[in-house]
C-alpha cells in the first residue's frame, strides 16, 4: 500500500531503464561515428592518392618537321610517308631540343638523347599521327605539347626526388636540373590533364599516356547490355511470380533458387560465361556484350527482388478496386499496379546496375583484364564485340603493372568508378524520393 | 513506353551483332605476366606504325596461356601465346590432339630474376647455398638429412647480419618458380653436398632433385601467388623480408628497393646477356601458324615483336629490362620463314 510514484520524481527502476537507453544511445551513436570515420579514411586515401592522376606535366616544344627525314621522296604520298616509323620520329625530338637550348640559352651538360628522355614515349606517336594528318606542315616548324615521361612526372608530383634516383637509369639528377631550367623558362608545367578521363590505355612503358575512356566505353556498352535483358526479364518474371503464378511447391522452389541466386559468388557467374557463352556458343573473348550476358545473370536476382517488393508494396486495394471496375486481371497489372511500382523498380534497377559496373571478379574470367582497352571502338557493332575493358579491370590491371606512376592512375580511376556509383546511387534516391507513394 | 522501345532495339542490336561474330580483325595474346609488359609495349608500337588494330594483351599466366592456346584452331581462340618458360611436351601433345599442330616457337630474350631487400635495410650478396639453406625444408648437417633449424641469415652465412629469415617467393604456377627451384635452390642443393646425400638415399636423381627443391613451410618463406606489386607490399610492412622479383619491377622501384648480388655478381642487362649474373630464364611466344593469313597483322606482328628496333639491344624492350637475345636475327629468320617446331629447324 506504501507504493508511491511520482512522475516528478524517477523511481530506482525508471532510472535504470532511462539509463539504459542512454547507453544505448551512446552505442549507436559510436557505432555511427565509427563508420564515417572509416569513410573519411577510405575517402581520403582515394582522394590524396589519386587525385595527382588528374594532372600531368606537359612540354611545349617547337619542332621542325625535316623534310629529309619525313618524306625522302618529297611528293607528300601518304603510303610513303607512313613507311616512317615513329622510330624515325625520335631525331626530330633530339634537334629540337638542341635547337631550345640556343635558343634559351639553357645551360647543360647533357646529350640530346638524354634531353629528348625526359619526354613520353609516346611523344613520337603524336608527331607522326600530327604528320600523317597534316603532311602540309612538313618543313615547318610547329608547336607541340608533348607528356612529359613520368619520372619527370612525378619529380612535379614529389614521388620522384633526386635522393631517390640513385639507382634508377629511368632518370638521371642532371635531366631533373634540366627539367628545372625548363620550368623557368615556362615550357615545362603540370596542368589538369582531359586525357586521363578520355584516353585510352597505353602500355608499361608511358603510364603518363594512358586513360580510362576506353574501359569507360566499356563499361557502358556492357551496362547496355545488361540494362536491355535483365530489365525486361527480370520485371516480367517478377510480375508472373506475384500476380498470375499459382501458389504451389514449384513457385516456392523457385523463389527459393532466386534468393539464392542473389547470394552466389560473382566470380562463379565468370566461369560460367566462358562454359557457355566463350566455348559453347563461341562468342569472342574479352567482348563487353559476353561481359554484359555475364553480369545480366548477376543482376537478375537483385531485380526480380526488388521488383517483387515493390509489386507487394502496392497495396491490395488498388488491385480489388480496378478488378471491381471490370478490369482485366492483366488491365490491373498493367494500368495500376505496374505505375504505381514504377519507382521501387527503376531503383531496384539502378542499384543493381551500381553493383554490376563495380564487378571485377567474373570479367577476369572472360578475358577483359590486360593491355585490352587500346582502340576506341568506331560503331556499336564493334562496341559490343570488339575486345575492350571495364572501368574495374582497368584499375586491377594499373594496381599490378610495374610503374609506381600506375599506381596513381589506379587511384584516380578509382575516383572516376566512384564518380559514377555516387550518382547511380543518387538518381536512385531521387527517384524514391520524387515518385514512391505511401500508403 | 520509350525504355520499352529502347531496350528492345538494344536487344535487337545485340541479337544481329552476336549472329554476326565472325571476322575478328585484331591479333589477340593471352599468356606469362611477366611477358605481358614487353608485349603491350610492342602491340602499343604495332598499332601505331601500322594499319592494323592495336592486339590485344591479356595476362593469367604461361600455363593458362598455353592451355587456350591449345584449345584448337578458329577466330574464337588465341593467336599468340605469351610464355616465361619452354612450351611442353604434354602442352604441345594436348595442343594436336585439339588440331593446333604448326607452332612457330619465337624465343624474344632474357629476364633477370632479382633479389631484392627494403631499401633501408641491410644489403645482403648471396650465393645459391645461402638461399638453400635458408629456405629448404630439410638441410645437410653433419651427413644427416635434418629438418631446416636456421631462423636468422648469420646462421646462414656468418657475414651476414643477425636478421630474421623472412622470404617472399613466387608461388608454384609462376614461371619465375621454377627459374628460382632449378638455378638457385638446387644449385645450393648440390653444393652444399645435400644432393649427393639424397641421391645416395633413393638412388633415384629425379627424387633427389624433388627433395631437395622443397622448400619449409614453417612460414620463413611465403609463396606469393599475386604479382610482384604484393611481393613489394609484403616487403613494405615488413622491413626484414627478402623478395624475388623481375629484372624490370626492380629497375621501376629502385626508390624503394635495394638489388642483393647473387655469387658476387649485380643484376643488370649487360651482366644477364655476358651470362655472369646465373639467375635468368628465356621468354617466348608462341604462334599458331594456321592463323597466319586468316587473322590480318599475325605475321606483321610477330616479325615486328622481334625486330632489331624493338627487341634488339637498343630496343624499348631492352630500355624496359629485357636483355637482347644474341640470336636475334637467327629468331627473325625463323618468323620470316614461318617455321614450326619439330620441323627440323
Amino acid at each position: 500500500m506504501s507504493r508511491k510514484s511520482s512522475l516528478l520524481v524517477q523511481d530506482r527502476r525508471t532510472k535504470k531503464r532511462n539509463a539504459a537507453e542512454t547507453l544505448f544511445k551512446g552505442y549507436g551513436m559510436i557505432a555511427i561515428a565509427i563508420g564515417l570515420l572509416m569513410l573519411c579514411i577510405l575517402v581520403f586515401n582515394i582522394v590524396s592518392r589519386g587525385a595527382g592522376a588528374f594532372q600531368q606535366t606537359f612540354v611545349t616544344l617547337e619542332v621542325t618537321l625535316l623534310e629529309s627525314k619525313l618524306d625522302k621522296n618529297g611528293n607528300r604520298d601518304l603510303a610513303d610517308l607512313k613507311k616512317v616509323s615513329t622510330f624515325g620520329y625520335a631525331p626530330l625530338l633530339k634537334t629540337a631540343f638542341e635547337q631550345k637550348v640556343t635558343k634559351a640559352g639553357l645551360d647543360t651538360t647533357l646529350k640530346t638523347k638524354a634531353m629528348a628522355g625526359i619526354l613520353s614515349k609516346s611523344a613520337p606517336a603524336d608527331l607522326r599521327n600530327f604528320v600523317l594528318a597534316n603532311p602540309d606542315q612538313i618543313e615547318e616548324t610547329v608547336e607541340f605539347e608533348f607528356l612529359a615521361s613520368s619520372r619527370v612526372d612525378g619529380y612535379l608530383k614529389g614521388r620522384v626526388s633526386r635522393d631517390s634516383i640513385g639507382n634508377d637509369k629511368n632518370i638521371s639528377v642532371e635531366q631533373l636540373d634540366f627539367v628545372d631550367q625548363l620550368i623557368t623558362e615556362g615550357s615545362l608545367e603540370k596542368r589538369f590533364n582531359l586525357t586521363f578521363v578520355t584516353g585510352s590505355d597505353a602500355s608499361d612503358q608511358r603510364p603518363e599516356a594512358a586513360g580510362m575512356g576506353t574501359s569507360m566505353i566499356g563499361s557502358l556498352f556492357m551496362m547496355l547490355v545488361v540494362l536491355a535483358l535483365a530489365l525486361p526479364i527480370g520485371v516480367a518474371a517478377s510480375i508472373y511470380l506475384e500476380e498470375f503464378a499459382p501458389k504451389n511447391w514449384i513457385t516456392d522452389i523457385i523463389e527459393v533458387n532466386i534468393s539464392n541466386l542473389a547470394a552466389v559468388p560473382s566470380i562463379v557467374f565468370g566461369i560460367l560465361g566462358l562454359a557457355v557463352f566463350i566455348n559453347y556458343m563461341h562468342l569472342p573473348n574479352s567482348a563487353p556484350l559476353v561481359g554484359g550476358l555475364v553480369l545480366t545473370l548477376m543482376t537478375l536476382p537483385t531485380i526480380i527482388i526488388s521488383t517483387r517488393a515493390s509489386l507487394k508494396s502496392v497495396p491490395p486495394s488498388i488491385r480489388d478496386a480496378a478488378l471491381g471496375v471490370g478490369a482485366s486481371k492483366m488491365q490491373s497489372v498493367f494500368h495500376h499496379v505496374l505505375p504505381l511500382a514504377a519507382p521501387g523498380i527503376l531503383t531496384g534497377t539502378i542499384i543493381g546496375l551500381a553493383q554490376a559496373l563495380g564487378e571485377t571478379a567474373p570479367l577476369l574470367l572472360i578475358g577483359m583484364v590486360g593491355f585490352i582497352a587500346s582502340n576506341p571502338p568506331d560503331s556499336i557493332a564493334a562496341g559490343l564485340m570488339s575486345p575492350n575493358s571495364a572501368m574495374p579491370a582497368q584499375i586491377y590491371e594499373w594496381a599490378k603493372r610495374a610503374d609506381p606512376a600506375f599506381y596513381e592512375r589506379a587511384w584516380g580511376g578509382i575516383i572516376i568508378l566512384l564518380v559514377f556509383l555516387v550518382t547511380m546511387n543518387t538518381i536512385a534516391v531521387l527517384l524514391r524520393r520524387r515518385f514512391e507513394r505511401r500508403w | 513506353m520509350s525504355l520499352v522501345k529502347l531496350s528492345t532495339s538494344a536487344l535487337a542490336i545485340a541479337a544481329v551483332t552476336a549472329t554476326a561474330a565472325a571476322a575478328r580483325d585484331q591479333v589477340q595474346v593471352a599468356g606469362s605476366s611477366t611477358v605481358l609488359p614487353y608485349a603491350s609495349i610492342v602491340a602499343e608500337a604495332f598499332g601505331e606504325n601500322f594499319d592494323f588494330p592495336t592486339p590485344v594483351v591479356e595476362s593469367g599466366g604461361s600455363s593458362a596461356g598455353l592451355k587456350r592456346f591449345c584449345e584448337g584452331v578458329g577466330e574464337n581462340t588465341i593467336d599468340v601465346a605469351n610464355a616465361s618458360r619452354q612450351i611442353k611436351s604434354g602442352e604441345i601433345e594436348v595442343c594436336a590432339a585439339n588440331g593446333v599442330t604448326d607452332i612457330i616457337e619465337v624465343r624474344i630474350g632474357y629476364d633477370g630474376i632479382v633479389f631484392a631487400s627494403d631499401i633501408a635495410g641491410e644489403a645482403f650478396a648471396f650465393t645459391p647455398t645461402d638461399w638453400y639453406l635458408a629456405l629448404s625444408d630439410t638441410i645437410l648437417v653433419d651427413g644427416q638429412m635434418v629438418a631446416n633449424p636456421n631462423t636468422n641469415w648469420n646462421q646462414v652465412n656468418a657475414s651476414f647480419p643477425d636478421q630474421p629469415i623472412q622470404a617472399f617467393v613466387p608461388g608454384t604456377k609462376h614461371g619465375t618458380r621454377e627459374v628460382f627451384e632449378d638455378k638457385v635452390i638446387l644449385e645450393g642443393c648440390e653444393a652444399t653436398g645435400a644432393f649427393d646425400v639424397l641421391k645416395a638415399a633413393s638412388g633415384d636423381k629425379k627424387a633427389a632433385e624433388k627433395a631437395c627443391i622443397g622448400l619449409r613451410t614453417d612460414g620463413k618463406s611465403v609463396d606469393i601467388d599475386g604479382d610482384y606489386t604484393e611481393t613489394l607490399a609484403r616487403i613494405e610492412s615488413n622491413k626484414d623480408g627478402i623478395g624475388v622479383f623481375g629484372l624490370a619491377f626492380y629497375e621501376n622501384n629502385t626508390d624503394k628497393l635495394q638489388v642483393a648480388t647473387m655469387s658476387d655478381v649485380v643484376p643488370s642487362t649487360e651482366s644477364i646477356s655476358t651470362g655472369e649474373y646465373p639467375v635468368s630464364r628465356p621468354l617466348f611466344f608462341y604462334v599458331k601458324k594456321a592463323h597466319i593469313g586468316v587473322i590480318p597483322g599475325l605475321k606483321e606482328f610477330a616479325e615486328f615483336f622481334v625486330a632489331e628496333e624493338i627487341a634488339g639491344p637498343d630496343g624499348p624492350l631492352a630500355e624496359y629490362g629485357l636483355v637482347a637475345d644474341p640470336e636475334l636475327e637467327k629468331t627473325q629468320t625463323n618468323v620470316a620463314d614461318e617455321a614450326v617446331m619439330n620441323s627440323g629447324s
